[in-house]
């Protein structure tokens, strides 16, 4: 489908993409790495929210700065941005997550020299009133900080019509995903990915349109034939899209995922009346959790078992960058989770660079094959 | 840990610490105590080392400290063993050995201690020293199936906010429910004002225990007050520990009286940063002081009294949050920075030591910008050794001893 070069070119190239971006609109980019940023709020003050995935390979500047224990992200990220990779951004905000990214928060603001770096200090205990009084604290917060950041007045009005847009941009990946999720090879997993990647760097608008566009295709495309053995992705982020194609070649796809670049980052609406702080502390609070916040001790893995039921998948990759704290933590027991439902898992557990494509071939293979 | 060792020399002994036995046996009583609760009808309760522990004690729930049975577990060379326990349970090997080897241990029932800790009746966490804390007992929540109540003391990056500060004093009123809840009694305001009071107590005598560091030569080094440190940590809100620090205090102002220093001729000074590494610390102190070298002080120490001012002892209850958020681990590197120039300055040292601990992600990354504005504004160098509080595969021996040398070359270059 030729409509998705550009998603495809927009992910392939994003940086290219944002420079260009700004030349065109004379506006600001702001640069974030987790989703937990509360993305509406910079994009009603007329910013463009990016998300940073940084280089997975060559990292050597960032050597200076942090030890090897820790993940491709954070020293991706901050290897770019040192290297200037980064110089489109006006400005960089840190929602408070885990230990890795707390610490290259410091980092970042003392090194980097963007003109403006925000932390925005989450809770890290979802599941309290004091934590849900805290957390639109830390909203307002954080509304008042962007305005001062981008000299930028964002009312009421303004911030409703951003959630709308919001919601309805994560209703359109959704939709998307269920799309998939009947037919698999309605759309391949490159190309899901392509457009998940894509809407976290451009332009909002420009994006809600185009994802208009392709939903209405899709439904026209006749049903594919094609039977694939059906797997759930589960994990942090996927930096890794060449995975998809390895997977599809061995007979199998993804027909959902638990990834901060898939379901975490378009689950669950925010409330469209009333006070829009409160409704995106709403948002945020009660989706499901990402690994570095606690809801509960188990909600994770319940919820992981009811989407491969949802699914019927047949199995779950784990992907997991190499020394992710939260992740790793969590890994056991949602694995004791699947196995005791007969659910089959397989781990990947991932260095900066993509494992040669043989050995990942190799390894898919023979779970398929177990399936 | 100096005080085992072997040696008739007289030299040495004048410079041991003999109060170490009262320490053991104090230890030895807690134990004995906690592992027979339940015969006592005693609630026991597990609890992060930077904790809020003084409602606990005030309710007469007996703490426990994985962390301080981790820190057992790493003297007494179980870590590998354990670490690979819990690898072989699906924990990766690059998460916090105190972690893995605590979570090996209660699966196991064992441990540094016979049969392993006392089963918890519910868990308190708090997470102002990392995240991995938060992880770590959602594991134990689920393993032993009791209530976990989580302590949540937002981050300071650049300031400390009049919102975290609300957030975190409202929380200290929810812990004291769920306290409430769990014993079916109500808290005794009175008796929680007194154990703040003894909380305090003990916090400022074992900041003078520290502070014997700063005379030259120093009567114990920051190896001694790893091993010492323990009841600070397990125990503090009671008497007990006020009256072991007092004596520990005497013996070593005694020492300073009659000019002994803990290592024979000290010439300089040293400070430690990070956690220790346990189960290498009389390697680690033995390879410094054949370099007339003291490690004087260590910012780990420190961390259970450098917050001590912020404790208002009238209203235990609104300040304790504010205090348990803002400890040394808990702030950004440029705050770290400060509380560092502050100690060098302090404890008058010649350089600093920096453990990049591998198990401890919020305490070591950061350290090389540190290292370097270090450098820059008080002019000391500085030496990383890589290594683990716990898992012994993470340590070089030859590697870090080659770098200690040429460390130590700088040290005396730099100091003529
Ligand atoms: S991958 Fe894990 S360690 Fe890395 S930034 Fe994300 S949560 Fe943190
Ligand atoms: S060693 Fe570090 S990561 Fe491990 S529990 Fe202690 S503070 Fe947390």
């Amino acid at each position: 489908m030729k409509e998705l070069d550009a998603f495809r070119e927009i992910a392939g190239n994003p940086y290219a993409y944002a420079a260009q971006w700004k030349k065109k609109t004379g506006n600001k980019i702001v640069g974030y790495f987790c989703s937990y940023t509360i993305e509406e709020i910079i994009h009603a003050a007329g910013a463009l929210p990016y998300r940073i995935f940084g280089t997975t390979e060559h990292i050597i500047r960032a050597d200076a700065h942090l030890q090897a224990y820790c993940c491709s992200l954070v020293r991706g990220g901050l290897e770019d941005a040192l290297a200037g990779k980064l110089g489109f951004l006006d400005g960089t905000v840190f929602p408070h997550t885990c230990d890795s990214i707390q610490r290259l928060s410091d980092i970042w603001r003392l090194n980097v020299g963007f003109p403006f770096h925000v932390d925005v200090i989450l809770p890290v205990k979802l599941n309290s009133a004091s934590a849900r009084g805290y957390m639109t604290d830390v909203i307002r917060t954080f509304r008042a900080d962007m305005e001062m950041a981008l000299s930028r007045s964002i009312d009421d009005a303004m911030l409703a019509e951003s959630i709308r847009l919001y919601n309805g941009i994560r209703a359109g990946i959704e939709e998307i995903y269920r799309m998939r999720s009947a037919d698999p090879g309605i759309i391949s997993g490159s190309d899901l990915y392509a457009i998940v990647k894509s809407a976290m760097v451009m332009d909002r608008r420009d994006l809600s349109v185009m994802l208009a566009d392709i939903i209405a295709r899709l439904k026209k495309k006749s049903p594919s034939k094609k039977k694939y053995r059906r797997l759930i992705l589960a994990g942090g982020i996927c930096t890794h899209p060449d995975i998809y194609p390895v997977l599809e070649k061995a007979g199998a796809a993804v027909v959902w995922d638990e990834l901060c670049t898939g379901t975490r980052f378009f689950e669950g609406a925010v409330k469209e009346s009333g006070d829009p702080v409160s409704a995106l502390a709403e948002r945020y609070a009660e989706r499901i959790n990402c690994p570095a916040k606690h809801a509960s001790v188990d909600a994770r893995g319940r919820n992981l078992v009811d989407i491969v039921k949802q699914h019927q998948a047949e199995g779950v990759v784990f992907l997991i960058l190499k020394f992710c704290d939260p992740h790793s933590f969590d890994y056991p027991y949602l694995k004791e989770y699947l196995d005791r439902e007969n659910i089959p898992s397989l781990l990947l557990e991932l260095e900066e660079h993509t494992p040669p494509e043989g050995q990942l071939a190799t390894r898919f293979e023979s779970f398929i094959e177990m399936l | 840990m100096l005080d085992d060792a072997v040696s008739k020399d007289p030299e040495e002994e004048k410079r041991k610490i003999k109060s170490v036995k009262r320490m053991k046996e104090i230890m030895t009583q807690y134990f004995i105590e906690a592992k027979t609760a339940k015969q006592h009808n005693k609630i026991v309760a597990w609890i992060t080392s930077g904790g809020p522990v003084e409602p606990l004690i005030a309710m007469d729930i007996i703490p426990i400290y994985p962390e301080n049975h981790g820190a057992m577990i790493g003297a007494s060379h179980l870590g590998v063993q354990l670490c690979e326990i819990a690898e072989q349970m699906g924990y990766s090997r690059d998460l916090c050995s105190y972690a893995r080897s605590d979570i090996a241990a209660a699966a196991r029932q064992t441990g540094a201690i016979p049969g392993g800790l006392p089963p918890p009746d519910f868990l308190v966490c708090c997470n102002n020293i990392c995240g991995t804390v938060v992880k770590w007992y959602e594991v134990l929540a689920r393993f032993f199936n009791v209530p976990l109540f989580i302590y949540d003391t937002p981050f300071i990056h650049t300031e400390f906010s009049d919102a975290a500060k609300r957030y975190v004093k409202r929380q200290t009123y929810e812990y004291i429910a769920f306290l409430e809840e769990r014993t079916g009694k109500k808290a005794d305001r009175d008796r929680l004002t007194e154990v703040g009071r003894l909380s305090v107590q003990a916090m400022r005598i074992w900041q003078k225990v520290l502070d014997t560091g700063m005379h030259k030569p120093a009567p114990m080094t920051a190896f001694d007050a790893f091993f010492h440190l323990a009841l600070i940590v397990t125990l503090r809100g009671t008497q007990v520990v006020i009256d072991y620090y007092t004596e520990l205090l005497n013996e070593l102002n005694d020492h300073i009286a009659q000019g002994i220093g803990m290592i024979p001729n000290e010439k300089y000074r040293l400070l430690w940063d990070n956690l220790p590494v346990w189960f290498k610390t009389r390697w680690l102190s033995e390879k410094f002081a054949s370099h007339s070298a003291a490690l004087v002080a260590s910012t780990y120490t420190n961390a259970w009294c450098n917050v001590v001012d912020l404790i208002d002892e009238s209203d235990l209850v609104g300040s304790l949050g504010i205090a348990t958020s803002s400890i040394y681990i808990n702030i950004s590197i440029d705050r770290m920075l400060s509380e560092l120039g502050g100690m060098i300055r302090k404890y008058d040292v010649d350089g600093l030591v920096m453990h990049s601990n591998r198990s401890c992600k919020p305490y070591s990354l950061g350290q090389y910008d540190i290292q370097k504005m270090v450098m820059k504004e008080f002019g000391i160098p500085s030496l990383i050794i890589e290594a683990d509080q716990v898992d012994e595969r993470n340590f070089s021996e030859s590697q870090i001893e080659t770098r200690i040398d040429a460390f130590m070359e700088t040290i005396k270059a730099h100091k003529g």
